[in-house]
């Protein structure tokens, strides 16, 4: 029998971690440099990580009265995430400026979220969904709005707050309903009481209820508003940060919701999710077509990936969930390692946001335009990187599953995504305009060099050599399975 | 011979290698410039174990190497070469010495860079000649945009205005987005066959167990992607742009092999069905894009784009050549794939010597070139009838091959249509000729006048090809006698993949049309 503690042994990491950063924050002079509670909190995040992994070790089950479940989807859910918070914090470290205020709590918060979006994969119980949900949500909420000297900083966080709780709320009330229908908030039992529901309606609207909130928080369209807003105004390393990992937990949560509490309406999922994909692929990539600030272009370009993996969903049961579980990972590793070099290239202060101000960056510092080249290869989907074999896979999924125009339409969405990616690229890869100020150098400090190392490796090895993660990503979709029954 | 197991992997690996290799050099003087030739050289008598250890006649795949890569999806590392990638992966080999050559004075700065993405162009064309397995193969047909497109981007000729960052989106999406759909056909066949093996789907397809309605839009999904990358008539929008901002070591691969070879190999030897269906399409297509790019390229003001031109023109002798399906046109189309490989590499080469000493593309600024250089001068002239056919010469050989197999097996109207062109690709070329090297020496060329576009610290004005230039040229230009001359030495190992080519094409035509032809060509008897 495992203690029950064993099973949220990550979370419980990233807690005493985030707390240990307050207090040693509270208990350090006040001119000192808080950069070491950085360190601090990447060590907890690495230990979290390492916590996961140990996790593989113990047999798959649940606990706390079967609201936690820990299996090899749960693992490697929160493996992403770790990695995910770990670059960002490194990031953050070497970033943000060393006379900032509040600088412990930005850590602790981060970290403090890092528990939420972990413990999303891993919760069975609707109510332990939505408690997830709101710790990982608040943080990034204060977080958005960390640039409180500008005018764009409050208003992405007030944004993000009023609509995200509004989404919230939506999720609520589809948990309400679901107890109302069927007497329970345990996904697994869901599935089995479906059938036997007081009523049929009240299924259908608790489930669309949980797709809105759910579909709000991976930024997929027609619920993908406030992304390029929040995104530009947030500061560039929290980006790298909400882009991806409240959106891998959301990911983890869409798929334990679908095939595990709702595979019986399947038939009814599996085209709204299509429509869903297809919506934000198309929204997605034209409204980033137009964009001149590259954060915002990067917005949409979120918005247009979150449509990807959704036609993974088009395969039938396991392999659909193994690509989209290998999306979430790519998507992560390449996007966190493009808004890295953002940062660096661009400056905290963002004196240098619009893809022309990036003009050059090759030649001002090839290591860090290079590199830049390199994500953005990966985003536009080129073989030999990660970026290619994420779609590569979702989309022979979807065609596995007989949708072949949605991969038509998704790989023509590609080609159109390319335009963006390669105007900002071919910025990167041009000399700047004699006459022009050319900027300074960008420099790599330890940190960042890690952050920024650890993205290039994973997106590099993501697209050489897939095989670990893929199967990796099969054993998730196959534990998950031998749980809900497919 | 030991080495035959690995020679294909060593082919692909060195210039990577070497490309790693020079990012890690510092950039001092020509260090990196030397790097580059040597290993392109390396790379270059890699290549050349294949002709010499090859058994011509036997058919299927010699040098075959295979490995497991992925097993969900199926994907494996699986290269060998045939008689019809055989002589082109040697091309590649070639044409890399010949490019560090010809960027050795013009790619100042950054060299490192240049050079590195280089060599990595160089492993993604001859992974597309090798692979047989067509995933491997998409993934190295898509590698080889990277370096093309960025070196475009930041080598491309007109900075200032901006012109290479657009003809590089330009290229790339052009050749990004019609590959889109090729994924998808592959996914498709994937999906129903469970394998990405070239001999393996084209064993399924042959069984005629797939839906055809389906494989129609498949083959036709491969024959688009193809169809932009060579380009055919109509496809070519990214040509003229791309020729006149990309450095002239891209420049002079950017066009021909990759998309010709692929028709041959996976739309014609894949789909033999449905390429019967969409010939008469090619054919008028090839036929029309002869005479369109001569017409076009007689009338052009700047070189770079009458080269472009010209080469839209030669390329649809290839594409003429296949779509005819006989034997004799395939072996034409391959072998004028090969020639316009050297011949419009060495005239790419040559117009860049020129820009390089003068900074302007405008064919009216010179005059009497001949003049100040006269080995320049007399290297042209001879590149040039190659490509305007002259007998004894390469072009000819492969010309008068798809011609009168098109004239014989065809259509008699296109081949008049296609002769016609003939005609006029030597007008161009004689009138370009006649006013950059020959007449009056301009103001420029004398000196008088200051070059319109200066480029920086270039000694302009009067000098004749350097040491190394001229050893590069000369050797092009004898390789092209010796294809004129004996062709038949060439056209025996590429013989046994073209006929498999051909026989599933068109069982019927095929033995007899070729014995009495190759006499004819190797009888150099007249055509006009």
């Amino acid at each position: 029998m495992t203690p029950d503690v064993l099973r949220i042994l990550p979370e419980v990491v990233l807690t005493v971690t985030g707390v240990l950063v307050m207090l040693a924050d509270a208990s350090m002079a006040r001119a000192a440099s808080r950069r070491s509670l950085g360190w601090l909190a990447a060590l907890g995040v690495v230990g979290a990580l390492c916590a996961s992994v140990w996790q593989l070790a113990l047999p798959a089950g649940t606990a706390f009265y079967n609201t936690v479940q820990t299996d090899a989807f749960s693992v490697f859910f929160h493996v992403v995430v770790c990695g995910i918070v770990l670059a960002a914090v490194l990031l953050s470290i070497d970033t943000l400026p060393a006379d900032q205020h509040h600088l412990g709590e930005y850590f602790a918060l981060m970290v403090f979220g890092a528990v939420g979006m972990c413990l999303l994969s891993s919760a069975v119980e609707l109510l332990v969904v939505f408690i997830a949900l709101e710790i990982s949500s608040i943080s990034t909420y204060v977080l958005a709005g960390y640039r409180k000297q500008t005018a764009k900083g409050p208003e992405a966080a007030i944004k993000y707050f009023l609509l995200g709780s509004f989404a919230t709320g939506f999720l609520l009330y589809g948990i309400a309903m679901i107890f109302g229908a069927t007497g329970t908030t345990q996904i697994t039992e869901i599935a089995s009481l479906i059938p036997a529901a007081r009523s049929h309606s009240l299924v259908l609207l608790s489930f669309a209820l949980l797709m809105v909130g759910v579909l709000f928080k991976v930024s997929a369209a027609p619920f993908h508003v406030w992304t390029p807003d929040v995104y530009e105004g947030a500061p560039s390393p929290v980006v790298a940060l909400m882009s991806t990992a409240p959106k891998a937990g959301a990911f983890a949560v869409l798929i334990r919701l679908l095939y595990g509490a709702y595979p019986t309406l399947h038939t009814i999922w599996l085209p709204l999710l299509w429509m869903v994909a297809v919506l934000s692929m198309t929204v997605g990539n034209l409204a980033a077509l137009r964009q001149t600030n590259v954060k915002r272009m990067l917005a949409y370009s979120s918005i247009a990936h979150a449509g990807y993996l959704l036609a993974a969903f088009a395969g039938v049961g396991l392999q659909g969930i193994a690509a989209a579980s290998f999306y979430v990972a790519a998507y992560a590793a390449m996007n966190v390692g493009i808004f890295a070099l953002i940062t660096v290239a661009g400056g905290y202060e963002e004196k240098r946001a619009l893809i022309g101000d990036f003009r050059g960056l090759v030649y001002r510092s090839p290591l860090v335009g290079g590199l830049m080249l390199f994500f953005l290869i990966s985003l536009v989907g080129i073989p030999f990187t990660g970026g290619f074999f994420a779609k590569f896979y979702s989309f022979s999924t979807a065609m596995q599953g007989g949708a072949g125009w949605l991969v038509l339409i998704g790989l023509v969405n590609s080609g159109v995504a390319a335009a963006y990616y390669l105007r900002f690229a071919l910025s990167v890869a041009r000399p700047a305009a004699s006459g022009t100020h050319a900027g300074e150098t960008p420099r790599l400090g330890l940190a960042v060099s890690l952050a920024v190392g650890l993205a290039a490796i994973a997106t590099l090895a993501l697209g050489i050599l897939p095989g670990h993660v893929l199967d990796a990503a099969h054993a998730a979709a196959q534990s998950f399975a031998a749980i809900s029954g497919f | 011979m030991g080495m035959d197991g690995i020679i294909v992997s060593l082919i692909l690996a060195t210039p990577l290698v070497g490309a790693a290799v020079i990012l890690l050099l510092p950039e001092r003087g020509k260090l990196a410039a030397w790097a580059a030739l040597f290993v392109s050289l390396l790379t270059f008598l890699l290549t050349l174990h294949l002709p010499a250890h090859f058994v011509p006649g036997q058919s299927g795949f010699q040098f075959e190497e295979t490995a497991p890569w992925l097993a969900n999806p199926l994907i494996r590392y699986h290269v060998g070469v045939d008689g019809l990638s055989l002589w082109l992966v040697v091309l590649v080999g070639l044409l890399a010495p010949v490019g560090v050559v010809a960027s050795w004075h013009s790619v100042r700065e950054r060299s490192k860079v240049f050079y590195a993405l280089f060599l990595v162009q160089q492993t993604a064309m001859v992974g597309v000649f090798v692979s047989l397995d067509l995933m491997l193969y998409y993934g190295f047909w898509e590698l080889s945009l990277i370096p093309m497109a960025i070196l475009i981007a930041m080598y491309g000729r007109n900075q200032t205005e901006g012109g290479g960052a657009h003809a590089a989106l330009r290229f790339f999406l052009y050749t990004f987005i019609s590959s889109a759909p090729l994924l998808v056909a592959l996914l498709w066949l994937y999906a129903r066959v469970g394998s990405f093996d070239y001999a393996v789907l084209r064993g399924a397809i042959a069984t005629g167990a797939l839906p055809a309605g389906p494989l129609c839009w498949v083959s036709l999904a491969f024959l688009v992607a193809f169809a932009v990358k060579v380009p055919v008539l109509g496809a070519h929008g990214w040509l003229a742009d791309t020729f006149a901002e990309a450095p002239v070591a891209m420049g002079m691969v950017v066009a021909g092999k990759l998309g010709l070879y692929s028709l041959i190999r996976f739309h014609v030897g894949l789909f033999p069905v449905q390429a019967r269906e969409a010939a008469p399409w090619m054919i008028g297509l090839a036929a029309i894009g002869i005479l369109y790019g001569a017409l076009l390229a007689l009338v052009q003001k700047d070189f770079w784009r009458l080269l472009a031109y010209g080469t839209l023109s030669s390329l649809s002798f290839c594409t003429l050549g296949i779509y005819g399906f006989t034997l004799t046109g395939l072996d034409g189309a391959l072998l004028q794939t090969v020639n316009e490989g050297i011949v419009g590499g060495a005239l790419f080469v040559m117009l860049g010597f020129l820009y390089e000493r003068y900074g302007t593309s405008q064919i009216g600024q010179y005059g009497g070139v001949a003049r100040k250089a006269p080995v320049l001068a007399t290297l042209f002239v001879m590149t040039g009838l190659a490509l305007a056919g002259l007998p004894l010469l390469n072009g000819f050989v492969g010309e008068f091959l798809v011609l009168s197999s098109t004239f014989t097996g065809v259509n008699k109207g296109w081949a008049v249509a296609a002769t016609a062109g003939v005609i006029l690709s030597a007008a161009y070329v004689l009138q370009l000729v006649q006013k950059v090297f020959l007449g009056e020496q301009s103001a420029m060329v004398a000196g008088q006048l200051s070059p319109p576009v200066s480029q920086q610290g270039f000694p302009s004005g009067a000098r004749d090809l350097r040491g190394g230039e001229k050893l590069v040229l000369v050797a092009l230009v004898a390789l092209m006698v010796a294809l004129g001359v004996a062709p038949n030495t060439w056209l025996e190992a590429m013989e046994p993949g073209l006929k498999a080519a051909a026989s599933v094409a068109n069982p019927l035509k095929t033995p007899a049309a070729s014995p009495a032809m190759k006499a004819g060509a190797n009888g150099m008897g007249g055509k006009r």
